[in-house]
């Protein structure tokens, strides 16, 4: 039987300790029915793309609440560009400043959510930006 | 398909990452990709890790292939962790124990999830390790998902099994109970600085002495040698020994990788490591052959006559095995 499960990066780059958010999306995310790969605190860039290379995910979410997006982000871009990777799409969740989400979209990041946003709602932009199903033949 | 087969031969790591996805989507894609590589995999040495949840395993993965790269080998590693039954979602987290391996190019780390399979490993496990054999990766660890008693899958896959037991899990009993101890070519008690950890060590010992020392896997299975039948000496037997670790800080773990080094020695001085070859291909060529007849069959008699036959078994008109001639005489091999 052929099994085309979507793979989902939930990673926390930065020096902030808090992943109990990222924690709620990763669980979410393997209710919904998709393969997380959950990394862990205080990534790199380096190893955040090193993670979505090996691991073939077919979204990298994450989850930056310090304030430090403006530097992670623009490098993990630029670090996918140098892996040929730009055609993985990436999501973005924590504490984003309204000013912020035209800089980030201009970087690439293709979904931004913020505080309050419903699990559902990731679940399913998750779905449509992959146009996978995250349980096949549903 | 082609240029990624070739991309995956000089080891370049997109495309073996892609190729692992391919493989664990599709049956067919996994044929191809077997069929393209089988000629180039027998190399590299691989090394089962199982044990139950929380005991360490991938602290010591990360450990164990620290080691191997101080001595240059390149490391494949495969961490298995379970889907849910109910959902099929999975959360794949091997890698937050592993992060001291970042930012090294010898080493590809590869979370697979079980995906229903219940023996410790997934379908594509053993497909998976042929990809990162023909990469050219020296070592292969395999993690399996934590495992209880019975997830003795990695033994058919793995040329050495390592089993981990942390202090605590219970009474002198469950040492000498049949599955995952019967399945260790070493054991190791990892958490040996925690209250218990002698005693654990100590019922493993037991279990070791119990068996008489004499007792050896081969053909996948324990037997027991004789010391009075033998009209000689039996070779060189490999010795099942405890080995004691705290895995977050390395502390036993040079003895471990050297009891690693030495197994793989043993295997090929005995002839075992031929041995366990010809075992695992003929349980493979064995499983496939079984999956063919079954698409055969599937493909020439109708569901629907296939049904009917069923529906006769379960009425009580024929017995089951008469049915299965039946069927079997119409694909011709009754």
């Amino acid at each position: 039987m052929d099994q085309d499960k979507i793979r989902v990066l939930v990673a926390k780059p930065g020096l902030d300790g808090h992943d109990r958010g990222a924690k709620v999306i990763a669980r979410a995310l393997r209710d919904a029915g998709m393969e997380v790969i959950y990394t862990g605190l205080r990534q790199t860039p380096e190893m955040v793309v090193e993670a979505a290379l090996q691991e073939d995910v077919d979204v990298i979410g994450l989850s930056i609440l310090s304030g430090a997006h403006t530097a992670l982000v623009p490098r993990i871009m630029d670090l996918l560009k140098q892996e040929d990777m730009l055609d993985v799409p990436v999501i973005l969740g924590g504490i984003i400043p309204t000013d912020d989400i035209s800089k980030m979209k201009a970087l690439g990041v293709a979904e931004i959510f913020g505080p309050g946003t419903s699990t559902t709602h990731i679940i399913t932009r998750i779905e449509e930006i992959t146009g996978r199903k995250a349980v096949p033949g549903a | 398909m082609h240029e990624l087969l070739a991309q995956v031969r000089e080891g370049r790591r997109r495309a073996i990452a892609r190729l692992i996805t391919r493989v664990e989507r599709s049956e067919d894609a996994a044929r191809e990709a077997t069929q393209a590589l089988y000629q180039h995999t027998g190399r590299a040495h691989i090394v089962g890790i199982t044990g139950s949840p929380g005991s360490g395993k991938s602290t010591l993965v990360n450990q164990i292939a620290k080691a191997f790269r101080q001595e240059n080998s390149k490391v494949g590693i495969v961490a298995v962790d379970p889907s849910s039954p109910f959902t099929g979602g999975a959360i794949l987290g091997d890698r937050i124990r592993m992060r001291d391996l970042s930012g090294d190019p010898g080493i590809f780390i590869r979370s697979m999830a079980s995906r229903g399979s219940l023996g410790g490993l997934a379908r594509a496990t053993s497909a998976v390790i042929k990809i990162l054999d023909a990469a050219g990766y020296d070592i292969i660890l395999v993690e399996t998902v934590g495992a209880g008693q019975a997830e003795v899958d990695i033994a058919r896959v793995a040329h050495t099994t390592v089993v981990i037991e942390a202090p605590g899990m219970g009474d002198d009993i469950q040492s000498i109970k049949a599955g995952i101890l019967e399945i260790a070519d070493m054991l190791v008690v990892n958490k040996a600085d925690r209250p218990g950890a002698a005693n654990t060590v100590k019922a493993l010992r037991m279990m070791l002495h119990l068996g008489g020392g004499l007792s050896l896997r081969h053909h996948g299975e324990t037997m027991t040698v004789s010391a009075v039948d033998g009209e000689k000496d039996p070779p060189e037997q490999w010795q099942i020994k405890v080995y004691e670790t705290i895995a977050h800080e390395a502390a036993g773990v040079p003895e471990l990788v050297a009891a690693i080094h030495h197994h793989a020695v043993y295997l090929q001085d005995s002839s075992e490591w031929f041995e366990r070859e010809k075992d695992r291909s003929r349980r493979d060529v064995t499983e496939l052959l079984q999956a063919h007849f079954m698409a055969r069959l599937q493909a020439i008699v109708s569901q629907e006559s296939r049904e009917k036959m069923i529906s006769a078994v379960a009425a009580r008109e024929m017995d089951p095995y008469t049915a299965v001639e039946k069927l079997a005489g119409d694909v011709g091999i009754s």
